[in-house]
């Protein structure tokens, strides 16, 4: 029976308004309501219906970030994951944290903890990367399923559909594999009150990316980070002729 | 000489200001008050009582309560937000009161979040939570949908708050687990010719020959849950043998509608929270096992007043999460609405109504949690200042909302915009669980009976002064400077920010007021003060503003000594609160003896009287046609 890793990050609410901080080198976040990623909120919900189908053994979660990132943790506990690994990762070291160090980190977990499936949401919506699921399979050198609509298990395999530009496309892989969550995977329950005192008692890990062997030392800086630009007024124009015009002058044809 | 809590002497003991107890029960009386109750009057760590003896009680006010520990923050800062999602994404108001039922995949999820069980402890089948972790949750649920509020209040608050407050372990074990996994509970006690009159149930429940079970019969009125409640906290009348005589006497017991007799009506019609199930129940020869007896045979009415004593912080919390969110909504349209070229909020006219909405929120929220704090305390009079809490928050919600629906002008009159169905809704807060009414004459006449057993104290002592100089001296000393105008008040500015030192010194000086008004009243009418509803009402009101001036303080000068976010917006509020409400105080007090108001008073009773015989208004119109 499989051991599911669940990838989850703790990304700001994404009812909130974001604000770039005056010095430009982010956004603001001190003080602002954050929560679980959307899609990694659907990746643990597959992971928990595959244990209650039986399919899968256990389900851990792991989060890697500053010490907040055990609320987001927590929340993964109390939707049913059974443990939960929190890679302690904070100050600027968090800043510069890129899918490429995440998924060295995850790779190495999955390794120690034996874990046949691995599943992620398909990006993160603060920084929109998608590359999370891929680099982990490519380190594991597993098949990866991303954008998963649909997962099916059957025997030692797994039915894939995925949404991709064109529509939906079904693929096979062997087991163990990583996966990432699209959004029309499943719909994530509502954590009960009852669940999440529960998950009070379940075993949280502390570890950090030195003790996993992962160098986090920064693969990019960050120049600045602005708004976008404030949107021109459009102007009416009389005929199709002035359109090409304009168009040609713009550059654009 | 001055050291007024440690007068007594002469054998008398001093008690402890506040005895440790079960936070959850307000029940006996501790061994210690009890024998303080045989020696002499009794002491109070209480506000509110004492206010009427004229003395400034600090204890349960100042510093603003903190009853959390840190594993209970953290606890509560994952609770909120799953509850906050629940409501904002699968609870749909407007349905509910639409079709005046909670939808069903909306229950169900409620029964499954762990909504309806909140105070039960874990190994029950609850969540175990405190008063103060219950108000910030309720406040979510007020916030959102009244309604589901009341079905949830009436299941836990009252409705077998009972079994948790005066269950034996067989109840508790039995009824618990039962009542947190899916079935209702309902708090029986109001008939059709019985409502704030409790006490003149007719309910009975008399023994049965074989002596194992009581035999109910009778029928109730209005009670939430009661057309889908299968374990009810029935009160009945019951046959007592006292000085070889038979009374009557309330007891209060569990009956389950399975017990077989149990019948309800059919729901009725209301004005608002019409998702909640409100019926009629009638109880025919039902046999109720003497095991369900609940807090003792001829106990039922000391168990129903601790059971909604002990409910009410949880209104106004729910009351305070209601005004913010009509705040918000009239804050917001205040904010982009344009009109003569200006934004309605640079209108000083919005801006006053704004700004009162924003103390009236601000001092309910302020006493919900002080209350929920000192009962997590252990404090044991907390009576008065519930009653007060509830009787603020449901006042204040009606004002904030209609004034919000002025804000959004005709936005607001329509259906869509929603606030008309929070007016509708919430308006059944100043009837139910004690009418205001009530409610505020109970705030005065307890204060009164308080201030009137010291009193009494000083009487016995001036009748034998050499065994009781102490009190005597201390009382003497404390009327001396009082009469010479050098009323010095309770030294407060201690307790308070720099900011609120005036206002903190001008309660303290209306504590003393409130005082020697109350002696004048006692004075003039002895015991016939029960009589003289204007001037009660007058003392409750003043008593209310003293006690939420009070609150304010305290909550402000929290937030500016611990540098909490928004603390200098708190510092205005209660400013500006204790500016009007402590403003109001003497003229209530002089309503209570000058011989203008009292003449007036005669004529309103007059005028009362002439139009309940007259069957409605006195006179014609002008016209006389």
């Amino acid at each position: 029976m499989s051991r599911v890793l669940v990838g989850v990050k703790r990304v700001i609410d994404y009812a909130v308004k974001i604000r770039v901080k005056p010095d430009k080198s982010g956004v603001v976040t001190d003080g602002v309501k954050h929560s679980m990623n959307p899609f990694d909120e659907i990746a643990v919900e597959e992971a928990v219906r595959m244990k209650e189908k039986k399919l899968a053994s256990e389900v851990i979660a792991v989060s890697c970030g500053p010490s907040q990132a055990q609320e987001t943790l927590r929340t993964a506990l109390a939707m049913g994951a059974d443990r939960a690994i929190h890679v302690e990762v904070a100050g600027a070291e968090y800043d510069t944290l890129q899918p490429i160090h995440v998924a060295k980190i995850l790779a190495k977990l999955s390794q120690d903890e034996k874990a046949d499936l691995v599943i992620v949401g398909k990006q993160a919506i603060d920084d929109d990367s998608n590359q999370t699921a891929q680099m982990t399979a490519a380190l594991l050198d597993w098949p990866q399923g991303t954008f998963a609509s649909k997962i099916e298990k059957t025997d030692g395999a797994l039915t894939i559909t995925r949404e991709i530009d064109g529509g939906l496309e079904v693929i096979k892989t062997k087991i163990p594999a990583v996966l990432s969550a699209d959004l029309r995977l499943n719909e994530p329950r509502y954590a009960t009150l009852p669940n999440i005192m529960k998950a009070k008692k379940k075993p949280l890990k502390k570890v950090s990316a030195k003790d996993l062997g992962v160098d986090l030392a920064p693969r990019i800086k960050v120049v600045s980070v602005e708004d976008p630009p404030v949107r021109q007024a459009g102007s009416i124009i009389p005929d199709v002729d002035t359109l090409v015009a304009k168009l040609k002058e713009g550059g654009h044809v | 000489m001055k050291g007024a809590k440690l007068v007594l002497c002469g054998g008398r003991c001093l008690v402890p200001k506040t005895t440790a107890v079960v936070p959850l029960c307000s029940g006996a009386r501790s061994a210690a008050s009890e024998a303080q109750a045989r020696n002499g009057p009794r002491q109070s760590a209480s506000f509110t009582l004492n206010l009427f003896r004229g003395r400034f009680e600090p204890t349960q006010v100042f510093p603003f309560p903190e009853p959390l520990s840190d594993d209970q923050r953290q606890m509560l800062q994952e609770l909120v937000p799953p509850v906050e999602k629940f409501f904002q994404e699968v609870n749909d108001p407007a349905k509910n009161d639409e079709n005046s039922k909670i939808e069903e995949g909306t229950v169900a999820g409620l029964w499954d979040l762990g909504a309806f069980g909140l105070q039960v402890p874990g190994e029950l089948g609850g969540l175990g939570l405190s008063n103060t972790q219950y108000a910030r949750l309720v406040e979510v649920v007020g916030a959102h949908d009244l309604g589901v509020g009341i079905t949830l209040g009436a299941h836990q608050s009252i409705g077998f708050k009972g079994i948790l407050l005066f269950g034996n372990p067989q109840q508790k074990e039995h009824y618990l687990p039962r009542v947190t996994s899916g079935e209702y509970a309902a708090f029986c006690l109001t008939e059709p010719s019985s409502g704030s009159d409790a006490g003149s149930i007719k309910t009975r429940a008399v023994l049965a020959p074989d002596g194992k079970h009581f035999i109910l019969n009778g029928s109730k009125i209005w009670i939430s849950n009661g057309g889908i409640a299968e374990i009810m906290t029935v009160f009945a009348q019951t046959p007592i043998e006292k000085d070889g005589k038979t009374v009557d006497k309330v007891t209060a017991f569990i009956v389950e509608r399975s017990f077989g007799g149990v019948s309800s009506g059919p729901p009725e019609n209301k004005m608002g929270i019409k998702c909640s199930n409100t019926t009629e129940v009638y109880y025919e020869d039902v046999r109720v096992p003497v095991e369900n007896v609940l807090g003792g045979v001829g106990n039922g009415f000391k168990v129903a007043m601790n059971i909604l004593n002990n409910g009410r912080f949880g209104m106004a919390a729910a009351l305070a999460g209601t005004q913010r969110a009509a705040i918000a909504q009239a804050a917001q349209h205040a904010a982009t609405r344009v009109q003569f070229g200006k934004h309605l909020a640079e209108f000083g006219a919005v801006q006053e109504k704004l700004a009162r909405m924003a103390m009236l929120q601000y001092a309910t929220e302020a006493l919900a949690y002080m209350v929920s704090g000192n009962m997590d305390s252990g404090a044991q009079d907390y009576h008065l200042e519930a009653a007060i809490s509830k009787v603020f928050a449901s006042d204040s919600a009606w004002t904030v909302v209609d004034e919000a629906i002025q804000i959004l002008g005709g936005m607001g009159y329509m259906k869509a915009t929603g606030l008309e169905r929070v007016l509708r809704d919430l308006r059944i807060f100043r009837i139910f669980e004690g009418t205001n009414d009530i409610l505020r004459l109970f705030v005065a006449l307890t204060g009164i009976q308080f201030a009137g057993s010291h009193l009494q104290e000083l009487q016995r002592a001036f009748k034998n002064p050499t065994a009781h100089l102490g009190l005597i001296f201390s009382e003497a000393g404390r009327r001396a400077t009082a009469a010479v105008g050098l009323a010095r008040g309770a030294d407060l500015s201690s307790l308070v920010a720099p900011e609120l030192r005036g206002a903190a010194a001008e309660l303290g000086k209306l504590v003393g007021e409130h005082g020697r008004a109350v002696e004048a009243v006692l004075l003039r009418h002895g015991r016939g003060v029960v009589e003289q509803q204007c001037v009660l009402n007058r003392l409750a009101g003043a008593a209310v503003d003293a006690y939420t001036s009070a609150a304010v303080l305290s909550r402000a000068s929290r937030a500016a000594r611990r540098s909490l976010p928004g603390a200098a917006h708190e510092l205005r509020l209660a400013a500006a609160w204790a500016e009007e409400a402590l403003g109001r105080i003497p003229a209530q007090l002089a309503a209570t003896r000058d011989a203008r108001s009292q003449a007036h008073f005669q004529r309103l009773g007059a005028l009362g009287r002439d139009v309940a015989d007259q069957g409605g208004q006195l006179c014609p119109n002008p016209l006389y046609l």
